[in-house]
């Protein structure tokens, strides 16, 4: 079973990410690592703006991933409203 | 950790790197500018040729008939690396999404003027098409252009004529829907009117020499056409409906004005080279400027009707201005 | 026409509105003539818009997260700077990986920027087009700001100066070198495969974690802060890999040897370059991240195997080579920095033998290979260092014909045979490392024929200064070798030991910490 995974650079911005990937996807773990956080999922992975935004407390485009990104694993898929990882 | 360095004396050995140093004449601090392009190209020991081009070398001086003892001589004054060229077109999108947001919330396009709509949308949104193919010969020109210095602008005209088509296509679809775009695209296609433009763009997509290219994609053609459609027509439009197409034609109004700076130092220099050079570029400019005149005046009568051929013999005197300043003899 | 209907576009149908339907199907000149390119590597293509970017990022999108990267990623650079960030580096040979990736890599990143802005023009769809545009601006920024990033150590430190100069020169460059001149050399489709896939995608993380790790576990803010920034463009980079091979694959069954045929080729030659990285990781960090062993379990096994899982229902195979590289995992970086070590006096940056504390961590995470067959070597070149007799070859090492690695690669079941292997083409003999560059080689000799090699042309005659006279008594070739290569003897080469870099950091830091 191939993990899917992402990883981001540890600041403010993607604490929210990062508590939002948790809340969505159930058999997701958070590791820390030097200056950065790599979440890691079985199979797949969804990222969705609106959990961001509540998070964040502000409105939020999944593109501003990219400012945080530091690399991922798996099959990319982007809409207005998900960001999705998956090996499937 | 707060260190007090006020009574250590750290001598740097060097202020930058010795190429650079080489070029200045001395080692004192380089500015980020030079240090992100002079001789950042390699010119010497290439393993291979191309297998697609073999009588070339991956970077070759070559490719066009201009001779440059220092290509490096044709720095930006603009001063564009990476770092500065992203932030100056952050800052200008900014700008340009705050005014189109600004159009859009508050209901200006779908109150402006429907006749002044018809004509913004018919002139308008087809040069998204126009773009495009500057676009591919912007990246033309970086692919075979010799030198960091010539290189790098180019690529970046070339991504800003991709952000300048996606602005008339956000453009067309606040003005107009997607019906616009589609309207706009068969136009480009077939009216007419659009035919001699379209064809120009074709043909300059098999120009050989990347510099010649560079004349009739950044000199000439952009030249004439953003001085009819972001000055004449502009202010033509302004007149009949006020000022809101004219908002959301910012980016491209601010770009040609700063875009001019970085032709304008090129020509100039490129010319004052050599008679060679010189003739050369004279030549290549008075090949096509027909082209791009004959190409223009219809579609400027779309939005000025009798006014489009002045309009557009207005627009070209003024590129034919900057060129004389810049030397050559057009 | 109804303004006041708007419906609302998503961002796939915005984005095609933003890309492909820009273009269209030209009258007035041919296909052939405006992409002349296309058909020549025998790839097929029907619909080119049936790849997708998954980013879908406008120019508008691009400027405004970049230019946040870019503003954040200067202010840390400059605050660096400003603070003498350098001495707070957990040793000075830490710099040493540094002046090997300014040397090595960054000119690399100027040549991938070019080999994308051609395929931004000679590429038809859409799609791939954007993408390969937004890449050539992403190396174009790596590029820049990397040597804006080791600017400051530039100032303070030997071995950086002459980048330009000893990329396109010194014998162990021309491996990277190489590498990215027979991708920019090669078709449209060869260049998306080999630096799209092979390179971003299946080995990027054995380039870049090691590196952006040993920058943040040595103290090197600016390198880290560099890695960091770079790596989210890399991301994006990786996806265009993974897509377009895909796209590829889908469009017709025809592509398949082709693509594996090169995906075999630059899993090897990537592969081979990354020889660099392993012994960076296992003998340069003062504090080390991970064993090259590590590395390659996790980033090129772990995750090489998973996506070569995801590939196999196209039929793609594993590439040839994979296990070997499996198999010299615990024998590459040591072969490697030996040879380094021996020729210490001919590179632009300071090398030495691991210490007694280095071979124990040497020693745990290879516990199968390192105290059988390296410790010997290394305790070895200890001693005779101690008695004054430091080790300096003083012979040329031969060059592999394809990879230009120095060919100490020993046989895949026997670290105690070196391997040789060799082809002859129009009477002329050739020299591998291995079964995978001959096996490269002999696919396209015409093209590595030609490779300049940098110990061949030294033999030739051809790297001394012009006023050179070969015929004195007192000619030394090495030193008149080193005069050409701009490589100040006892300053940027030779053991770390005695050298400027090390006096300099320790005065440096006793300064800042003393009264």
């Amino acid at each position: 079973m191939a993990t899917v995974f992402i990883a981001l650079q540890k600041n403010e911005e993607s604490r929210a990410i990062v508590d939002a990937i948790l809340a969505d996807n159930p058999q997701a773990t958070a590791n820390n690592e030097p200056a950065m956080v790599k979440v890691d999922a079985p199979e797949r992975m969804v990222i969705r703006r609106e959990t961001v935004e509540q998070e964040i407390g502000r409105d939020f485009d999944l593109q501003e991933i990219h400012v945080n990104l530091v690399t991922l694993s798996g099959n990319v898929d982007q809409t207005d409203d998900e960001f999705t990882l998956s090996w499937v | 950790m707060h260190i007090d360095l006020r009574t250590v004396s750290i001598t740097p050995l060097r202020q930058t790197y010795n190429h650079i140093a080489e070029r200045m004449g001395a080692d004192k601090t380089a500015s980020r500018y030079l240090e992100a392009t002079m001789d950042l190209q390699a010119e010497t020991n290439f393993h291979y040729r191309s297998t697609w081009d073999p009588q070339y070398e991956i970077h070759d001086r070559k490719r066009t008939r201009i001779v440059m003892q220092d290509w490096y001589d044709l720095k930006d004054p603009r001063k564009y690396y990476y770092g500065t060229y992203t932030r100056a077109r952050a800052r200008m999108e900014e700008l340009a999404d705050a005014d189109y947001k600004f159009v859009e919330t508050r209901g200006l396009a779908a109150a402006y003027d429907d006749a002044a709509r018809q004509t913004a949308l018919a002139f308008y949104v087809p040069l998204r098409h126009v773009a495009w193919g500057g676009n591919m010969n912007g990246l033309y020109q970086g692919d075979y252009g010799f030198g960091t210095a010539i290189v790098q602008a180019c690529i970046y005209a070339g991504m800003d004529q991709l952000g300048i088509a996606q602005y008339l296509t956000q453009f067309g679809l606040l003005m107009g829907g997607r019906e616009a775009l589609d309207a706009a695209k068969k136009d480009w296609l077939q009216a007419p009117q659009w035919q001699p433009l379209r064809r120009l763009v074709e043909d300059s997509w098999v120009v050989e020499d990347w510099f010649e290219l560079f004349v009739l994609q950044n000199v000439v053609l952009d030249g004439a056409l953003f001085g009819v459609a972001y000055q004449e027509v502009d202010a033509s439009l302004t007149e009949r409906a006020g000022p809101v197409v004219s908002m959301l034609l910012r980016f491209q109004i601010e770009w040609f004005d700063e875009v001019s700076k970085w032709v304008d130092s090129v020509m100039k220099t490129a010319a004052a080279e050599s008679d060679a050079n010189k003739t050369l570029l004279a030549q290549w400019y008075r090949t096509w400027r027909p082209r791009v005149v004959e190409a223009l005046a219809p579609v400027a009568r779309i939005a000025l009707d009798d006014d489009g051929a002045p309009a557009v013999a207005r627009a070209m005197a003024a590129v034919d201005a900057r060129m004389v300043k810049a030397g050559l003899s057009v | 026409m109804d303004t006041k209907v708007k419906t609302r576009l998503n961002l796939r149908e915005r984005y095609n509105l933003m890309t492909r339907d820009l273009d269209w199907e030209p009258s007035y000149q041919s296909i052939k003539d405006i992409f002349p390119f296309l058909e020549y590597e025998g790839i097929k293509v029907h619909d080119w818009d049936k790849f997708e970017d998954p980013f879908r990022m406008t120019m508008s999108a691009y400027w405004k997260y970049q230019a946040e990267k870019e503003r954040k990623l200067y202010a840390i650079i400059d605050a660096f700077a400003q603070n003498n960030g350098h001495l707070t580096l957990t040793d000075a040979r830490y710099l040493n990986t540094i002046k090997l990736f300014l040397t090595g890599v960054t000119p690399l990143e100027y040549m991938s920027g070019h080999g994308f802005t051609h395929l931004g023009r000679h590429f038809k769809g859409a799609g791939p087009k954007v993408a390969c545009q937004m890449q050539a601006l992403d190396e174009l920024r790596h590029a820049q700001t990397q040597l804006h990033a080791v600017s400051n150590y530039n100032k303070y430190y030997n071995g950086f100066q002459e980048w330009r100069h000893w990329h396109d020169r010194v014998w162990y460059l021309s491996v990277p070198k190489s590498f990215f001149d027979d991708a920019a050399t090669s078709g449209p489709f060869e260049y998306i495969l080999s630096i799209s896939f092979a390179f971003e995608y299946v080995l990027t993380n054995l380039l870049f974690v090691p590196f952006i790790s040993g920058a943040a576990y040595n103290g090197d803010m600016s390198a880290m802060a560099f890695g960091f920034s770079a790596q989210s463009d890399e991301a994006r980079h990786m996806t265009l890999g993974l897509s377009v091979i895909k796209f590829l694959l889908e469009q017709d069954p025809d592509n398949l040897p082709i693509i594996q045929r090169w995906i075999d080729k630059w899993f090897w030659r990537g592969y081979r370059v990354l020889t660099l990285v392993a012994m960076m990781m296992d003998y340069m960090l003062p504090k080390r991240v991970m064993s090259w062993k590590e590395a390659w379990e996790v980033y090129g096994e772990e995750n090489g195997g998973a996506l070569f899982r995801d590939l196999g229902r196209y039929g793609v195979k594993v590439p040839m080579g994979w296990e070997q590289a499996c198999k010299e995992k615990d024998h590459l970086s040591h072969m490697a920095w030996n040879v380094f070590y021996n020729y210490g006096g001919a590179a632009s940056f300071h090398t030495w033998a691991p210490s007694p504390q280095d071979m124990d961590w040497l020693s745990s995470k290879y516990p199968d290979t390192f105290d059988k067959h390296y410790r010997p070597l290394w305790e070895h070149y200890a001693a005779e260092q101690k008695a004054g007799r430091r080790f300096y070859n003083a012979t040329l090492p031969m060059l592999c014909q394809t990879c230009q690695v120095p060919m100490f690669f020993t046989e895949p079941d026997d670290p105690t045979k070196i391997c040789y292997r060799e082809s002859t083409y129009k009477g002329d003999k050739y020299h591998f490392c291995s079964d995978g560059c001959k096996h490269i080689f002999d696919n396209e000799p015409e093209k590595f024929i030609q490779s300049w090699l940098p110990v061949h042309q030294i033999y030739q005659g051809n790297c001394f200064p012009a006023d050179v006279d070969p015929t004195q008594p007192d000619f030394d070739a090495l030193a008149e070798v080193l005069r050409w290569y701009k490589i100040r003897p006892g300053e940027d080469n030779m053991d770390y030991a005695d050298s400027p870099d090390k006096r300099n950091f320790k005065a440096w830091r006793e300064q800042a910490t003393t009264n």
